[in-house]
């Protein structure tokens, strides 16, 4: 199923990544192309197939509830972009 | 013509574990920003979340409570959406298998009846982050310590019909989780948030289309702002328009509301399962082991109250509905040794101080130990209520460890010798004689009030030590006597 | 030195033949003076790798030393390294010096080997040719003009032109086996679970996997052996004993059950190679095995549910490259919308891009169901195919890959082209199988790959057939002539 320029926007902004218009062709064209691959799955007979999300059918393992983590805030702000009295900075935020 | 308001409550609820859901960074409140978010809580690149079992136990004990079933399977999902304060670009939450499933509630109603409302269910997920938007020239700062701690969202089915139904629901779900010990309740701390779904309809006509006012974290404001929706949509739907299905913040210190700008636009949240984590299992040992030990809840405390110390249905109530009141109260008592007189003093004197003083019961400058060996001395008569209230508010500033101390050090023992009394009533009796004639010469309707005359220039002049109850008696004794 | 296997290293330096630190100045020499033509290392750790040598010296003096003490190895540049730059081949993460270790590092480190430094790669493990890497491609060291195979290509080159004895590798789609096929060397992906994926940047969460890539099945059992194993920080790494891998390498071939799959021998394949298997095949019949026709009936769906399952994770696993606390930030941003759009637009390359676009429509409102649902029941398909399978014999052996290395660019703009390389790999993902891939032959000078799927955590016997194999064959001594010639 062959999508458009305006469902590639929608998916460009869903996906926070900005789309350049001299790349626009391209990124559709193989989008396309990749949607032409797994739509061979729609001949696929799943009737009464439950889905498989792990490879191994485990159950998940629970950790005690312990305060295990001493956080070296300089060391983990020491590969931020921008930080300021130990908040990371980003342009304003407006709800 | 009148209209109906139908509202559907969804509770984000902080659970008290010690660590987050995720990592075993600390939850506590009011560190200094980003030192209780470790690398997983940063969504460092390669760090993997590892589940809390106390956040599981807990979410069990609230399904528990409110007779929900407890699915024996749930998933964790990803809710993705890009936001400063949600570090991995999306938030591990459950949606198509939570972990409780639906269960009810039962509030009281103000006419004196109860109404069920049902839970759709309550699932486990993790908080986020905060921005702050104050002193970064005009930039935001994000605090991440928020990030990754346990919450449960509780969901309701749109079955509260006002705001004074939606705040006796979301009392009652306080009373619940601070009973189970599983969050400190703590709505100033944003502990429990309230998202208010509403609609509002002509009576018999499907449901409108309904608005979400989200993060409301007072009682108050919650009631409030559940008026003012109402009152905009039936305004909206009375001047021929129509209500739009939007997200609302409500701004307590205004009193006013506005629709929301970001995160809803074009929202599309392509849930999947979670592939970093394994479907959680619940076994029936795990939730037989746990309602073995599930703490008492109010209803059931309220009934014991009754019960075990004779108190009234309305004063139970009172008291069972906050588990750290109704702690309180247990422990005066036993150091009382009287419920009702505990009861008294809790609901009156020390209600009113700890309100005036804007402080929760669990700040009480007395310890229910010290008010208990207060009402101890006014049980065994050595203090009358006035001196009582005297020695309490030592107690209250901290002047003295307990009640005794403050007996022996100002000399307060109440006079409960009858021949001192007998004295002091002679010479009262002695010095008013224009008002013992006066008594004498009334009618007997009139005199029990003039009695207390005589009564209150006893009490004076013992200091306000005297047993009332005795000088009473004394005083009445001694005008009939010459009569 | 170099040509010492990493068993004859361990070996050596037990013996106190050669040092660590010769040993590591050495590898160190030859990567300085190759890396120029191979492109294999984003990173060179020179002096940490110094060090790591002087100290394993001192333990092998003191007679306290740990498997592979002094043992200098390279780590693919997906795993988190203290305090020494992990790009995951990507501009996102040029400048992103992690705070801790990878699992798999740590164990290996605590094994008593010397990291080297980090291997280039496919970006964030999304390639089969090494052509993604923002750090530019890797050369195949048996043919130049050709790619390496992906994503682990910087390893797999590293190790085929003797710059390392071994290294870590990941595998989502056949990222170990592919490049180890194509590079001439032994690849093992271990099943979903027995290696911990802690510090591993995640590509597709529920199909990544760890392991090693060396010379010889010998060697891979002793680094699996390090690497393999419980880790309580990661909720999917199973809970089970790790057997002895080195000590179950000599059990017999006699009595295997062999599958050959139909399906991979089918049309697609390379002749030449489709020989290289026949011929290897034969040697394990004449070892005592026994080759079963098998079928695995969905195998023709496993490329498709991949390329829905493996974009669908990663759209979200690589949301939290924002901009906002760590990796490529793009300059003055606007607004948040800016700061989040431009910073991963000029952070991340096309295939990634494409791959977070696939991923995000295969998981939008309305597509779940027809894309990522349905993959999800194609998946438990094609386990059951392997299920049944593993009912009737012990192995299942075929080709690694379709074709030999291929010309860079010979994929030109087609993103599925490429995806089909990785045809008779994907599947022990989506099943969580444990697969390696030993060299069998050359098909013009270029080397041949047979993959050797076993059933879960079965690695002991596929490393013991893959050992019985190089004992009877010499394809894994083989070297590109190149370095033959050089004689260095």
């Amino acid at each position: 199923m062959a999508i458009q320029r305006a469902d590639i926007e929608k998916l460009c902004y869903l996906a926070r990544i900005d789309l350049t218009e001299d790349t626009a062709a391209d990124t559709a064209a193989g989008i396309n192309r990749v949607l032409e691959l797994i739509d061979q799955l729609r001949a696929a007979d799943t009737a009464g197939i439950a889905p498989l999300a792990h490879p191994l059918e485990e159950t998940q393992r629970l950790r005690e509830d312990r305060v295990e983590e001493k956080v070296d805030r300089d060391a983990l702000q020491a590969v931020a972009p921008a930080v300021e009295s130990g908040l990371y900075l980003v342009p304003r935020v407006i709800e | 013509m009148n209209w109906e308001t139908v509202i559907g409550l969804e509770v984000h609820l902080q659970l008290a574990t010690r660590s987050k859901l995720f990592s075993g960074a600390a939850t506590a409140f009011g560190a200094a920003p980003n030192t209780q978010a470790c690398a997983i809580d940063l969504a460092l690149p390669g760090t993997l979340p590892v589940l809390n079992r106390a956040a599981v136990e807990m979410a069990i004990r609230f399904g528990l409570a409110v007779h929900a079933e407890i699915n024996p399977i749930s998933v964790f999902e990803r809710k993705n959406y890009f936001y400063p304060d949600l570090p991995k670009g999306y938030q591990t939450t459950q949606l198509a298998r939570p972990i409780v499933g639906p269960g009810h509630l039962d509030i009281e109603l103000t006419d004196g009846g109860s109404k069920r409302v049902r839970i759709h269910h309550a699932h486990l997920e993790e908080d986020a982050g905060k921005s702050l938007h104050e002193g970064f020239h005009g930039l935001s700062g994000i605090d991440l310590n928020r990030a990754g701690t346990p919450l449960i969202e509780i969901v309701t089915e749109p079955d509260l019909a006002s705001a004074e139904e939606a705040v006796a629901f979301a009392k009652k779900l306080h009373a619940i989780v601070t009973a189970l010990s599983i969050s400190d309740g703590d709505l100033s701390q944003g502990s429990m948030r309230f998202d208010v779904n509403i609609s509002v309809r002509r009576p018999g006509e499907p449901l409108g289309t309904r608005t979400e006012t989200k993060n409301l974290n007072s009682f108050r404001f919650m009631e409030r702002a559940i008026h003012k929706e109402v009152a905009r949509q039936i305004d909206v739907l009375e001047g021929g328009g129509r209500v739009i299905q939007e997200t609302r913040l409500y701004d307590g210190d205004t009193d006013s509301a506005r629709a929301m700008r970001s995160k809803e636009e074009a929202n599309d949240y392509r849930y999947f399962p979670c592939p970093d984590l394994l479907p959680l299992q619940v076994d029936a040992e795990l939730i037989e082991r746990l309602r073995a030990t599930q703490p008492e809840l109010p209803e059931a405390r309220r009934a014991r109250f009754v019960t075990d110390y004779g108190l009234s249905d309305y004063d139970a109530g009172q008291l069972a509905g906050d588990t750290a009141t109704a702690h309180y109260f247990e422990a005066a008592a036993r150091a009382a040794g009287d419920a009702k007189l505990a009861a008294n003093w809790v609901m009156g004197e020390i209600a009113a101080r700890l309100n005036s003083a804007e402080l929760g019961i669990g700040q009480c400058p007395v310890s229910p130990e010290q008010l208990g060996g207060l009402l101890r001395r006014i049980v065994d008569h050595t203090l009358s209520n006035a001196i009582a209230r005297q020695v309490f508010e030592e107690l209250w500033r901290g002047a003295a460890a307990d009640a005794d101390s403050v007996i022996e050090a100002q000399g307060l023992r109440q006079v409960s010798d009858s021949g001192a009394i007998a004295a002091m009533v002679d010479a009262v009796i002695g010095a008013n004689a224009q008002q013992v004639a006066a008594y004498r010469a009334a009618p007997e309707a009139k005199r029990p009030k003039m009695l207390g005359f005589f009564v209150g220039q006893v009490m004076k002049a013992s200091g306000g030590k005297a047993d009332p109850r005795q000088v009473n008696e004394l005083v009445a004794a001694r005008l009939a006597e010459d009569a | 030195m170099h040509d010492l296997t990493l068993a004859e290293m361990c070996d050596g330096l037990a013996r106190r033949a050669f040092s660590s630190i010769e040993l590591t100045r050495h590898l160190l020499a030859r990567i300085a003076a190759a890396n120029p033509r191979y492109n294999a290392f984003i990173t060179v750790d020179e002096a940490g790798a110094l060090a790591r040598a002087e100290t394993a010296d001192a333990r092998l003096a003191a007679g306290d030393a740990p498997a592979l003490c002094g043992v200098p190895i390279a780590h693919k540049d997906i795993f988190c390294t203290r305090g020494l730059r992990t790009s995951c081949g990507s501009r996102m993460l040029d400048n992103f010096i992690a705070p801790y270790d990878a699992t798999v590092v740590e164990r290996l480190a605590a094994a008593g080997a010397v990291t080297l430094g980090k291997t280039n790669m496919d970006e964030f493990a999304m390639g089969s040719s090494n052509e993604t890497s923002y750090y530019g491609p890797v050369k195949n060291p048996w043919a130049p003009d050709c790619v390496p195979g992906g994503s682990s290509g910087g390893s797999a080159a590293a190790v085929a032109a003797r710059l390392a004895p071994g290294a870590t590798a990941t595998d989502t789609g056949g990222s170990i086996r592919q490049p180890a096929a194509l590079c001439g060397i032994t690849g093992l992906k271990p099943t979903y679970g027995r290696v911990s994926r802690w510090g591993m940047i995640a590509f597709a969460s529920s199909l990544d996997q760890a392991g090693p890539m060396a010379r010889s099945a010998e060697d891979a059992a002793l680094l699996l052996q390090a690497m393999a194993g419980f880790d309580e920080r990661d909720s999917t790494c199973l809970d089970r004993p790790v057997p002895d891998y080195r000590a179950a390498l000599d059990q017999p071939l006699a009595g295997l059950r062999i599958g050959l799959p139909a399906e991979y021998f089918g049309a697609g394949l390379n002749p030449g190679t489709a020989r290289a298997v026949r011929d290897a095949l034969a040697e394990f019949e004449r070892q005592g095995a026994r080759l079963v026709d098998i079928r695995l009936p969905h195998s023709d769906l496993a490329v498709p549910a991949y390329y829905v399952i493996a974009p669908a994770e990663a759209s979200a696993n690589l949301s939290r490259f924002d901009g906002v606390r760590y990796g490529h930030r793009c300059a003055n941003p606007r607004d948040l919308r800016d700061l989040f759009m431009r910073t991963r637009a000029e952070g991340f390359g096309a295939e990634v891009k494409r791959r977070i676009l696939v991923g995000t429509y295969c998981l939008s409102a309305g597509y779940y169901d027809a894309y990522y649902h349905k993959a999800q029941q194609v998946r438990r398909l094609i386990r059951q195919d392997f299920l049944d399978a593993f009912a009737q014999v012990d192995l299942i052996l075929g080709p690694t890959c379709p074709n030999p290395a291929f010309a860079f660019g010979a994929k030109g703009g087609d993103p599925v082209a490429m995806y089909l390389e990785d045809i008779y790999t994907i599947a022990a993902n989506l099943a969580g199988l444990p697969a390696l891939s030993v060299p069998c032959g050359l098909v013009d000078g270029k080397p041949v790959g047979l993959q050797i799927i076993g059933n879960y955590f079965d690695e002991a016997r596929m490393l013991a057939a893959a050992h019985g194999f190089q004992r009877a064959t010499d394809w894994h001594r083989r070297q590109p002539e190149a370095l033959a010639e050089a004689g260095a």
